[in-house]
């Protein structure tokens, strides 16, 4: 590769055919030019590899208990029900199970709370083996169809949920709108039912700016074959929130996506009763479907993995300190004695 | 003298063999040596051929001249621009330097860029982007990278083009006078210039054409002339005008005749043509030509007729750029980005093949499962929506994984690469320790694509004159007679007046004080009319005349006082003519036809009746002269071996001996030698002389060869007059910078054209040679005899080897005194036999086993020659630096050539690489700026292989989370900025700005050099280590965000933004762990780096078409992304950090006990003066 940006000129930028001859003068002094710049040189002598080493270790013990406590707090409840919620009829052909609309999928699920959850408690649904981040699916929206009633018929990226056979747009259009999850929850206590609140469980700033409280549902969830949930085309995109959070699409093929929110607190061992809609097809792909009541702490969910990382790090920060401490000691040199020069360390045998 | 533009290409060096090695004498090629009548004169050498050798003297004769075949003549009818032009279309003599028009521009830019194999991929990957199946990026994202750097490539073009458009519009538009039809000479623009018009210019005026002289304002018709513009060189040179031209001009108004020329070529101190004018036809030379940029000084007027105009002239012909070489470093970078692109095969054959899998596995399941959606039932038709079978996906897969990995192979990198070499080079040539007071010369980068080559040199090929010595030649001492006159016991000539001129009521004095012998001025003065002093007299006269020396009057601040300047090509004359001065024979005025000397007082006037101009061949010159005496004298000088061949040796065989043996010891001083011997020509003589002459002068065809001939026969049968010595005085700091490269490992030889003995003291006075070193001499006219002593040398050198086994590695041990060093003397002819023989091997093997090699009596090829023999058998750097035209070839062979920019004129600063002062800047420009070059550069070249490499790994470990279908959750704008703006720019400043060690340091252990030379900083286990190291970086960065967002609701956008912000940050990080000196540049780069990339980020998620819009916001809200970041960036480092904290302190290279050494040492003083650190050098050492 020959040089891109010297190719044609001298260094100078001298016009090439001039014939006037500058004298050079003599480049002047700057600790700039002569690279002298006040510069400041650190140098990994043992005490500040040893104190480096032990901040980190006192730094990130703590922070790393202070993870783990904080999710040791999270009250977490999981219920995986996709395959409990198939009538033992029907194992084994879970598809036509699935598919047939006329079967009943309502299915009701028994949840001991295993210790007190304040509210909020959120209320999640857990994928599994979704790839909602697959290359087709991923692109098959269209952002400017969400957002502006004009652009409804700008579908082509979506195909092949674009349009319906007969050539209307869907609105909104996509494998990823199509795909939308449809099981539906309802909580009860033995006392009664709890209300769930589905209001602002999507981002305020897709509602604002990425769905358009002026587009409606239209042709949706008509083609010959059914993804997911249907929308009621009444109410405007930016109100339908379980629509928005499906759409943002989760990062791994694991994920779970916010139903709601149940804004009361759940006493420990209390038993609730969850009557589930079991209407989405994870079956033909073998993907799990749980319920998940959950706390949440600054660290979100229940999860103790940073808290060990932490503590891993912290800890074998604290064994490099002894070790570097045993190693100095049993194999001090001096810094910088010109003796340790390669060619002043063994005079007579040469070195390279 | 420092002329900052390379006007000049190096001549293409010609096949022609020539048998002599640089000679004694350094007479430039184009002397002049014209006269009107009778007009005489040898047609000056080629610097071309000098400049060559070869074996065999055979083929010299026969291709010694360059005919003019009339075919290829170009026919130029003087003052008849229209008939001239008629049929030949000849180039006008308006210029275009400019490579671009406003219309040309796009597409013809365009072309050029897309010369650059990485500009290619880059394109390809785009254009493979752009194809609707394989594309990964939006059409912007993919496509900014690419148009970002042509952008800036073309906006430079562009700009650079606008300066030359201006600069050719202000040269087109000048004024010259040209002579119109009414013999007036009126105003013209350059541009309308045409060939075969005859035109006019004023003293300093500059020359807008390549010209024939036709007249001056000098009756005989000379002008002096300025070159610098040209060649670089100051000093004045003479040209003339025919004196058939002379009397025409301008008076007369009109003039007719025809020249016929050869085509425009780019040889500068060629010209070969004929004027035939009023039937008679004359030959016209290099003397007769000025060319386009020269200017005329201490001449009024000249008028001439354009030969060759604008794009034809010389000038416009040699103007190319430096020639291009390619750096170690790069190419081993190469091997490197080979091994990057099979990884990256790798990756994409992984991916594709995965992929396959699992379309296989997911077959049945493909139809319903929501989030492939194989059927597209919208047309009424049911059928494969955007699926063509698993084959032809895994295809697919695998382009789309090349682009998606694409910054694998670091494209960025070849453009960051040249903004460090900008920026290196930079400040190189601002580095005061370089620059040469006395020659006002700076440091200059001519190559910008090899610096870091500086850094690992082990072999420097050193040119003697000009570069060890200074050329500035003093007179020492002479043999006169058989007597030595070298007690040097005189006074300066300054203090004493006697020898000035008075010319009216002025005193003229010589411009140059030399030290007289005071016994030989007595002599001169008092010595009477002994045969001794009429010896000596004819000595020094023929010192005053037997040269092409021009006296240069100037004015001083005294109006009663003139210094007189000897204005010549050659410093061995000025130095020979400037002594004559000091002892009473100053030479006072030279026409064409005669020469006045003031003779002890005495002005006399002597008739130049001929003049054999120096060549190679003869290696001597002469002239005859009409003394007042009505006798006609042939002083001849030159080399020794040249003359002791024509010499009677019948007359004096006693002077001869002891002049032989004076000569002995003069070279084994160091001084240059001449002989100068003398003919008294008989009538007979002269007649026959002159005869001879006027047939050759005449002959059309091989002129040259007949003129030679000539010349050669009447220079014998001479008698001995003496040997003069001169100093050509060392460079300051010669020895101390040479043993400073010799402490560096480096291996300095000298490839001299001087003398054995002479190459020799030198070697000692530059301490290249010590009393304890065992000389090899290799001196033999015969192939037997060279082989014979080979095979005894190599015996010799094993047999040493064995009792001290260092000497394998005399590099590193030269310092230790158990070794038996080895000196190599090698002569010109042995190597005739050996070079290019199957003796070459064997010198090889001597030669690398020798601590110091002297080539002597080597020619320009020969020197080539050398500097290959080690340049094709080993692995090692060469560096090749001298200052004359006859270092050109051997500044071409090695890899790094350095010009010297001092007396011998610019040739060899246009073929090199870098172009300095001095020899001595070798030291720190080696063992400093290569050694930070080098260090930067093999840093700076991991460190981009590594950062790119972790980026892409992190995007393939996300891959496999994505059914290995390549979609990116980092954004596709960030992935293409990534290399270009979140981690480019804090690695050129790092190259640029970072220094390992200091000034000081690298200056007192010399040795620290070896870490270039032994590859440190740059080899595969360092990139099979940086390897690791991404590998490892990029599983922290990816995986410790996925297990602390496994079951969680994070989106896509939101994670890749976290993946970007860890890596960048990690990257930059590990940049600042290995940084060694923090100045505030570097600290402002890095860390804006960071910041900007979180910027870059934010502004990204602030657009709402983008599908991460306000990801990074949600995210930042929460702590656990800030514990995530800290944990991900140490988690990343600490393994790094370990190793090299390990490394540093318990496995030490030498580089870090220096830094160490710095730190705790003392070495805080910031600005060290190189000179007294050299100064210092050999003390520290011992």
């Amino acid at each position: 590769m020959s040089s891109p940006l010297a190719s044609s000129s001298n260094l100078d930028g001298s016009d090439d055919t001039s014939p006037q001859q500058k004298q050079s003068k003599k480049p002047k002094y700057s600790r700039f030019t002569q690279q002298e710049l006040p510069a400041c040189k650190p140098l990994l002598t043992p005490g500040i590899v040893i104190g480096i080493f032990a901040l980190v270790a006192v730094l990130f013990i703590p922070i790393g208990l202070v993870s783990l406590s904080a999710s040791e707090s999270v009250v977490e409840v999981i219920d995986r029900y996709d395959a409990d919620c198939v009538p033992n009829n029907m194992h084994g052909k879970e598809l036509d199970f699935i598919q047939n609309s006329s079967t009943n999928k309502t299915c009701t699920r028994r949840i001991i709370i295993p210790k007190t959850m304040k509210s909020p408690v959120h209320i999640y649904y857990e994928l599994d083996n979704f790839y909602q981040n697959h290359r087709r699916y991923v692109k098959s929206r269209s952002d400017k169809q969400l957002l502006q009633p004009s652009k409804e018929a700008e579908t082509k990226i979506c195909a092949p949920e674009g349009n319906t056979p007969d050539g209307k747009p869907i609105v909104p259009c996509g494998l990823i709108a199509w795909s939308l999850f449809n099981d539906t929850y309802q909580f009860s206590i033995n006392s009664g039912s709890i209300q769930v609140n589905k209001k602002n469980i999507a981002w305020a700033s897709d509602r604002s700016h990425k769905f358009s409280k002026d587009v409606y549902p239209k042709n949706f969830q008509k083609g010959a074959l059914i993804g997911g949930g249907k929308l009621n085309e009444s109410i405007p995109l930016s109100e339908q929130e379980d629509l928005i959070v499906w759409m943002r699409t989760a990062a791994l093929p694991t994920f779970r996506k916010l139903y709601g929110r149940i804004e009361k607190d759940l006493n420990a061992n209390e038993e609730i009763t969850v009557v589930i809609e079991n209407n989405y097809n994870t079956y033909s792909f073998g993907g799990k479907k749980k319920l998940v009541l959950s706390t949440a702490t600054w660290i979100g969910g229940k999860n103790n993995f940073l808290g060990v990382a932490y503590l891993t790090v912290g800890g074998l920060c604290l064994s490099l300190v002894l070790a570097f401490i045993v190693l100095y000691l049993f194999k001090p040199r001096t810094l910088g004695d010109p003796s340790y020069l390669s060619w002043n360390r063994n005079p007579s045998a040469s070195t390279n | 003298m420092a002329s900052e533009r390379p006007l000049l290409n190096p001549p293409p060096l010609s096949d022609l063999p020539s048998p002599l090695p640089e000679p004694p004498i350094r007479p430039d090629p184009t002397a002049p040596a014209h006269r009107p009548t009778p007009s005489f004169s040898l047609d000056p050498p080629d610097p071309f051929r000098r400049q060559t050798n070869g074996a065999s003297d055979r083929l010299v004769a026969s291709n010694r001249e360059r005919e003019l075949a009339e075919i290829d003549a170009r026919v130029i009818y003087l003052n008849d621009p229209r008939r001239t032009n008629e049929r030949a279309g000849f180039a006008g003599n308006s210029i275009r330097t400019s490579k671009y028009s406003i219309l040309t521009f796009l597409p013809r830019n365009l072309f050029e860029q897309f010369h650059r194999l990485a500009y290619v991929y880059f394109l390809a990957i785009a254009v493979l982007n752009q194809l609707p199946q394989l594309a990964v990026f939006g059409r912007g994202a993919s496509l900014l990278p690419l148009a970002f750097v042509l952008f800036v490539t073309a906006l430079k073009d562009a700009y650079e083009d606008f300066r030359r458009h201006r600069s050719d519009r202000l040269e087109n538009n000048r004024t010259v006078h040209t002579l119109n039809g009414s013999g007036q000479f009126v105003p013209k623009r350059w541009k309308d210039l045409k060939v075969g018009e005859v035109f006019r210019v004023s003293s300093s005026e500059t020359l807008p054409a390549d010209m024939v002289l036709l007249a001056t304002s000098d009756p005989t018709g000379v002008a002096y002339v300025q070159t610098i513009n040209l060649d670089g060189e100051t000093n004045l040179k003479t040209r003339y005008a025919r004196q058939e031209t002379l009397s025409k001009m301008p008076q007369n108004g009109t003039i007719n005749g025809v020249i016929r020329c050869e085509r425009p070529n780019r040889n500068i101190y060629g010209f070969h043509a004929n004027l035939e004018v009023d039937g008679k036809r004359v030959s016209l030379g290099p003397a007769n030509i000025v060319l386009r940029g020269c200017e005329f000084k201490n001449t009024a007027w000249a008028v001439g007729v354009v030969v060759y105009a604008g794009k034809e002239t010389k000038v416009m012909l040699n103007s190319s750029g430096a020639p291009s070489k390619r750096s170690r470093l790069e190419t081993h970078m190469n091997r490197e980005t080979l091994i990057l692109s099979v990884m990256l095969i790798v990756l994409c054959s992984v991916v594709a093949i995965l992929n396959g899998i699992w379309l296989v596995v997911h077959k049945s399941k493909l139809t319903d499962t929501q989030y492939f959606r194989l059927k597209d039932y919208s047309t009424g038709v049911t059928k494969n929506y955007n699926y063509y079978g698993v084959a032809m996906t895994v295809f697919i897969i695998f382009l789309m994984a090349v682009i998606v990995f694409q910054i694998m192979i670091p494209i960025s990198l070849y453009i960051s690469m040249e903004l460090v070499r900008l920026g290196q080079a930079y400040f190189m040539a601002r580095d005061s320790n370089l620059y040469d007071e006395s020659s006002k010369s700076k440091f200059h980068c001519r190559a910008l694509n090899i610096n870091e080559d500086l850094g690992q040199i082990k072999y420097v090929f050193s040119d003697k004159t000009g570069t060890l010595t200074e050329n500035k030649m003093e007179f020492q001492c002479a043999t006169i007679c058989g007597v030595d006159y070298s007690a040097g016991t005189g006074s300066l000539y300054g203090e004493d007046t006697g020898y000035s001129v008075v010319v009216g009521d002025q005193l003229w004095r010589p411009k140059m004080p030399v030290n007289t012998d005071s016994d030989l001025v007595r002599l001169l003065r008092d010595g009477g009319a002994t045969e001794e002093r009429k010896w000596t007299y004819e000595f020094f006269l023929a010192l005053a005349t037997c040269n092409t020396i021009v006296p240069l009057v100037l004015d001083t601040l005294d109006p009663k006082q003139k210094l007189i300047d000897y204005q010549g090509e050659s410093p061995d004359e000025q130095a020979l003519v400037y002594a004559a001065a000091a002892y009473g024979f100053v030479l006072v005025e030279r026409t064409s036809g005669h020469i006045v000397i003031d003779v002890l007082g005495e002005r006399q006037r002597f008739d130049l009746l001929g003049l054999h101009e120096f060549d190679s061949d003869r290696k001597r010159m002469s002239v005859i002269v009409g003394c007042p005496d009505k006798t006609v004298k042939l002083f001849v000088k030159g080399a020794d071996s040249s003359m002791f061949s024509i010499i009677n040796r019948a007359l004096d065989p006693e002077v001869i001996r002891l002049t032989e043996s004076h000569l002995h010891s003069y070279s084994s001083l160091g001084l240059r030698t001449l002989v100068i011997g003398m003919r008294n020509l008989s009538q007979e003589d002269f007649d026959e002389w002159q005869s001879a002459y006027e047939h050759a002068s005449t002959a059309v065809f091989g002129r040259g060869n007949l003129l030679r001939a000539m010349a050669s026969q009447i220079e014998s049968n001479v008698s001995i007059l003496g040997a003069s010595g001169i100093e050509d005085k060392l460079q300051k700091g010669v020895p101390e910078a040479i043993e400073s490269l010799r402490q560096a490992g480096i291996r300095v030889w000298v490839l001299t054209g001087d003398k054995q003995e002479t190459a020799i003291s030198i070697g000692y006075s530059c301490k290249l040679l010590t009393n304890d070193m065992t000389q090899i001499v290799i001196n033999h006219n015969t192939i037997d005899a060279c082989k014979k002593s080979l095979e005894d040398a190599v015996a010799m050198a094993s047999k040493l080897k064995a009792i001290s086994p260092a000497v394998e590695n005399a590099v590193s041990a030269v310092g230790s005194p158990r070794r038996i060093s080895l000196a190599l003397v090698i002569d010109g002819n042995s190597l005739v036999y050996i070079l290019d023989t199957q003796l070459e091997e064997q010198l090889f093997k001597v030669a690398i086993a020798c601590d110091v090699v002297l080539c002597c009596r080597v020619a320009p090829l020969q020197k080539a020659g050398i500097v290959a023999l080690i340049k094709n058998r080993t692995d090692d750097m060469t560096l090749a630096i001298g200052d004359g035209a006859n270092d050109v070839s051997m500044i071409q062979m090695a890899d790094v050539g350095i010009g010297i920019s001092g007396q011998e004129g610019r040739q060899a600063v246009m073929a090199s690489d870098f172009s300095m002062g001095q020899f001595r800047f070798l030291v720190p420009l080696l063992l400093v700026h290569g050694h930070w070059n080098y260090q930067r550069m093999g840093y700076m070249i991991l460190y981009n292989f590594y950062k790119n490499a972790a980026f892409v790994f992190v995007l393939f470990w996300y891959v496999l989370y994505t059914a290995y279908t390549l979609t990116t959750a980092v954004t596709e704008w960030s992935s293409m900025l990534y290399s270009v703006l979140y981690t480019a720019l804090p690695t050129i400043v790092v190259a640029i700005f970072d220094k390992d060690l200091s000034r000081r340091t690298l200056l007192k252990y010399p040795k620290l050099y070896g870490s270039g030379q032994r590859e440190e900083r740059y080899n595969t286990k360092l990139f099979v280590f940086c390897m690791m190291e991404s590998v490892w970086q990029s599983l922290v960065v990816f995986y410790i965000p996925y297990f602390v967002y496994k079951h969680s609701t994070i989106d896509m956008s939101s994670l890749g933004d976290i993946w970007t912000v860890a890596a960048v940050i990690v990257v930059n990080c590990h940049l600042a762990l290995d940084v060694v000196r923090w100045n505030w540049v570097i600290h402002a780069f890095i860390w804006g780096t960071i910041l900007a990339t979180a910027i870059c980020v934010v502004v990204l998620d602030s657009i709402w078409f983008l599908p991460g819009y306000w990801a990074i916001y949600h995210v930042m809200g929460s702590g656990l992304f800030w514990a995530l970041l800290l944990i991900t960036t140490v988690a990343a480092l600490v393994p790094h950090f370990v190793t090299k904290v390990f490394g540093e302190y318990f496995m030490p290279d030498d580089i870090q006990i220096g830094r160490e050494h710095e730190k705790f040492w003392g070495g805080s003083i910031q600005t060290p003066r190189s000179e007294i650190q050299m100064r210092t050098l050999s003390r520290h050492q011992h």
